[in-house]
């Protein structure tokens, strides 16, 4: 790369700084603003539904004592697993990229492909395996082990990444390694924390499938039975609206604590920091990674072996199998595509551009992830067939709709990747002449091309294994891995079901390598590492 | 137009098609075959789309079978019943769907009340009792389940079962009951109560279910915690125990099923139906595919697949292993289900749900 990297302009100086930061504003605002409308349209659709519900029926509906509980329990909830996350999450990533562990790359897959687990399979094997596994705590345990990776892997991207000069200058002046650890290293990864533990908290304001079976209740199931007991799109969408203003608050939150953490690295090419010694330390480290990945993938795939083997039902995959897995494959990375390519000009404008309404416009992207999935999916139903009715319930709109739900994924892996690309670069590049869209190709997009990766990644892994959507989206005929599972499920024929669940997390395997080796950049050399 | 005409007005020129072919017919055919070639002709080669929310292996070999009588061929759309519901309450007279095929009654009342059903040809509602079908004429049905007790066995005494839903509510039951109240199939069994035993009581009845039981998310996981152990009973569709012991062979079923007696409010049988779309562009085929379904080789399908449902037709046969239907109880009727929502709301009320 010919960039001017051996310079590093601190962001004081000006060099060409208001022109080119209005021209490209004036680019990227109109596009990230379109984005972000579609992919705001289901927050929409759920005003204007219940906006049908009268005052009455809103005082009824929100007035009942139970309401208190479900709040109470939703909230509670997503304490604990954000905070079980994040804890989880950085420590998995500080072992697995910044010390001596060994077999690192092997450990980063593992840890990443819990998220390949559909959350339908995991919340049956818990609950078929362990009966006392219920209520609060089993819902703590179970969706901890399902979305420590959500933070885990933007957070192990930018240790990667990140540079360790500023690491090395903190233990050279005397901090010692924990407080190198909370003061250095924290800081520099907080935007890729604080977007990861919004990802799982907004997530668990939406779950549904996962409390159903644990038998826990939150605001997210009460709309799911508002749909499926009532057919009563008025009184869920008024539900729903509770969760979005909860999502609001969350993001909010997140906005602040991003603000307080706007950290870049000066230096475009970063020299990968030594690894911290575990020495005796090793052990219990390791020990500590295998019971993670024990508990949130040993669990599933147990169950999924067991059925494998006593189902009455399994069967040798059917020729149906072929089918459904390219039709998986495809739709997940048409989705994590088009969700990626529309999540660049979101995180630019809401990073680069840091004004007020840039900041909205980027903060609005997430609050669909806080919507329950069938209200997502009776969303495109609504806008498709009244504005886009030659395209309903063909590809493009089960793509759209995996993009509406995904896209929060893609935007926190795009915008971590930014975080670590110094302005003073593009603001050098742009004083040597280089045109403002020349400098995007050529400086800031390669720079980002690896957290690009990881969102592709992170949002095709999730779509592989959607179920609500895919059920009321996909065009008719069509089956993927997650329809066929939840076919056999439902008729009880688990050990049909079976070879589903298992292809589906075979599929993701590759993904997940993809996401760990090419996506987040080549393997670096790293004095006194044993692989 | 109104829901009644173009049905009617399409099997009339069907059937003016067929008479006038019978009519100038010089190679010699019989009527009957003149007839059957007319409609073949006239609708083999269509397209029409079925929204079902009924077991899918099934409902596959259903549509094979009518494919190949009729030449009419079916895109089948399989999913959640009131998620297909929400969907075509969502799509309005944009809806693809030509044929909504449901599990429970309600889910088909919900969209008959917004007027987006169309009238089922008389000789379909014929073909199966009057009480098995919506009282409006705006779906028919296909075929039943009847709600019973799946009580554990093994670890030493079997369960008992209650001789009456009613007395699920009794102290005595108290931990050791399941149920799945966010079932589609439990709130007809409420509505029972309610008709049966009027509100109070009910209200009374599920207090005491919701201080007895353990609340599960679907029959599937009540039925496997019952097979477990877990809880030592709980009332579920009579299929679950069947398609369960399939899946898990007589060695790894540990429960048995007991039906409520005759006239308990537990002891309703449910229909499932099939309905034609108002809006749909194949009235026509839709209706050929409704009469198909209450014919005696689709109920035959019904009757011979794993799904382990009733077929509605006089005199086809269900599983050997199934008592007969009119042994069980009578049929829940249609109105008094209606859209379920005074279940919903009892539910609500006591607890069982949000």
């Amino acid at each position: 790369m010919t960039t001017p990297t051996r310079t590093t302009p601190t962001r004081t100086i000006p060099v060409g700084g208001p022109r080119w930061r209005w021209r490209a504003a004036g680019l990227l605002a109109p596009v990230a603003v379109a984005v972000v409308a579609v992919v705001a349209s289901p927050l929409g659709f759920v005003i204007a539904q219940a906006a049908q519900a009268g005052w009455e029926q809103t005082r009824r509906l929100l007035g009942r004592p139970l309401i208190a509980t479900l709040l109470w329990h939703t909230l509670s909830l997503a304490a604990a697993v954000t905070l079980a996350t994040a804890v989880l999450g950085f420590g998995a990533a500080y072992l697995v990229e910044r010390t001596t562990l060994p077999g690192r790359r092997a450990w980063t897959v593992a840890l990443a492909l819990p998220l390949a687990v559909p959350e339908f399979v995991r919340g049956y094997s818990w609950v078929s395996l362990f009966r006392s596994v219920h209520g609060y705590w089993g819902a703590v345990l179970v969706m901890t082990c399902s979305l420590y990776p959500l933070v885990f892997l933007p957070v192990a991207a930018a240790l990667r990444h990140g540079d360790a000069a500023a690491e090395e200058v903190s233990r050279s002046l005397g901090r010692g390694r924990l407080a190198t650890l909370w003061r250095v290293t924290l800081p520099l990864t907080r935007p890729a924390l604080a977007g990861g533990v919004l990802l799982v908290s907004l997530y668990l304001l939406g779950e549904y499938g996962a409390f159903a079976m644990l038998r826990y209740t939150t605001f997210a199931t009460a709309v799911f039975t508002q749909y499926k007991l009532g057919f009563d799109a008025a009184s869920a969408s008024l539900l729903t609206l509770v969760l979005v203003a909860l999502a609001l608050l969350l993001v909010t939150l997140e906005a602040w604590a991003g603000r307080q953490a706007r950290v870049t690295r000066h230096g475009a090419l970063a020299r990968p920091a030594p690894p911290v010694r575990l020495g005796g330390w090793t052990v219990p480290a390791l020990l500590a990674l295998a019971a993670l990945v024990g508990v949130s993938l040993g669990v599933p795939l147990y169950a999924l072996a067991y059925w494998l083997i006593k189902g009455s039902s399994t069967t040798l995959p059917s020729a149906s199998v072929l089918g459904a897995t390219l039709a998986t494959l495809g739709y997940a990375l048409g989705a994590a595509l088009v969700a990626t390519l529309a999540a660049v000009p979101v995180a630019l404008y809401g990073w680069r551009r840091g004004t007020r309404p840039a900041r909205a416009v980027e903060r609005i992207a997430y609050l669909t992830r806080a919507l329950p999935g069938i209200a997502v999916a009776l969303s495109v139903v609504f806008f498709a067939v009244r504005w886009a009715r030659p395209l309903y319930q063909q590809p493009p709109m089960l793509v759209l709709g995996y993009v509406l739900l995904f896209f929060p994924l893609a935007l926190t892996a795009v915008r971590a990747a930014l975080a670590q690309v110094p302005p003073g670069v593009e603001e050098a590049a742009r004083s040597l002449g280089t045109r403002p869209l020349a400098v995007l190709g050529r400086i800031t997009l390669p720079l980002v091309l690896p957290g690009l990766g990881a969102a592709v990644a992170m949002v095709g892994l999730t779509a592989s294994t959607e179920l609500t959507a895919t059920l009321l989206l996909r065009p008719t005929g069509t089956q993927t891995l997650a329809t066929q599972f939840w076919v056999y499920t439902s008729g009880l024929a688990y050990g049909a079901a079976a070879p589903y669940a298992a292809l589906m997390v075979a599929l993701s395997v590759p993904s997940v390598l993809l996401l760990t080796r090419r996506t987040m950049g080549p393997a670096l050399d790293r004095p006194g590492e044993n692989q | 137009m109104p829901g009644t005409v173009r049905p009617l007005a399409a099997l009339s020129l069907l059937a003016a098609c067929a008479l006038a072919l019978t009519g100038c017919g010089s190679s010699g055919g019989s009527a009957d075959s003149a007839s059957t070639a007319a409609s073949g002709a006239a609708l083999a080669g269509q397209t029409i789309t079925v929204y079902s929310g009924q077991h899918e292996q099934t409902v596959k070999a259903l549509t094979e079978d009518f494919t190949k009588r009729t030449g009419i061929k079916v895109e089948l759309r399989s999913g959640d019943e009131a998620e297909l519901a929400n969907q075509i309450l969502q799509e309005g007279d944009a809806s693809p769907a030509d044929v909504f095929y449901a599990e429970n009654p309600p889910a088909l009342t919900v969209l008959g009340d917004k007027g987006l059903l169309a009238k089922v040809a008389p000789d379909t509602l014929k073909s199966v009792p009057a009480a098995d079908s919506s009282g409006k004429g705006d779906w028919v049905g296909i075929s039943a389940r009847t709600s019973a007790f799946l009580a554990a066995t093994g670890k030493g005494a079997d369960t008992a079962p209650p001789a009456s839903v009613l007395d699920l509510a009794k102290p005595e039951w108290k931990g050791r009951l399941g149920i799945a109240p966010s079932e589609t199939d439990f709130a007809p069994v409420v509505t029972q109560v309610l008709k049966a035993k009027g509100e109070d009581a009910t209200k009374q009845w599920l207090k005491g279910l919701k201080d007895n039981a353990k609340v599960y998310d679907s029959n599937e996981t009540l039925s496997a915690a019952i097979n477990s152990g877990e809880v030592e009973g709980g009332v579920i569709d009579h299929y679950y125990f069947y398609r369960m012991r399939d899946e898990k062979g007589a060695a790894g079923t540990h429960a048995t099923l007991h039906y409520f007696p005759k006239g308990d409010p537990g002891s309703l049988v449910d229909v499932s139906g099939a309905a034609v779309l108002q809006h749909g562009k194949h009235q026509a085929a839709a209706q050929a595919f409704l009469g198909y379904l209450a014919s005696a080789p689709a109920q035959t399908v019904i009757a011979d697949s794993a799904s382990y449902e009733y077929p509605l037709v006089t005199g086809v046969q269900g599983k050997p292993e199934l008592p007969a239907l009119d042994t069980i109880g009578t049929v829940a009727d249609p109105a008094q289900l209606g859209d379920g929502k005074q279940a919903l709301g009892l539910l609500q009320d006591a607890g069982l749900l949000q």
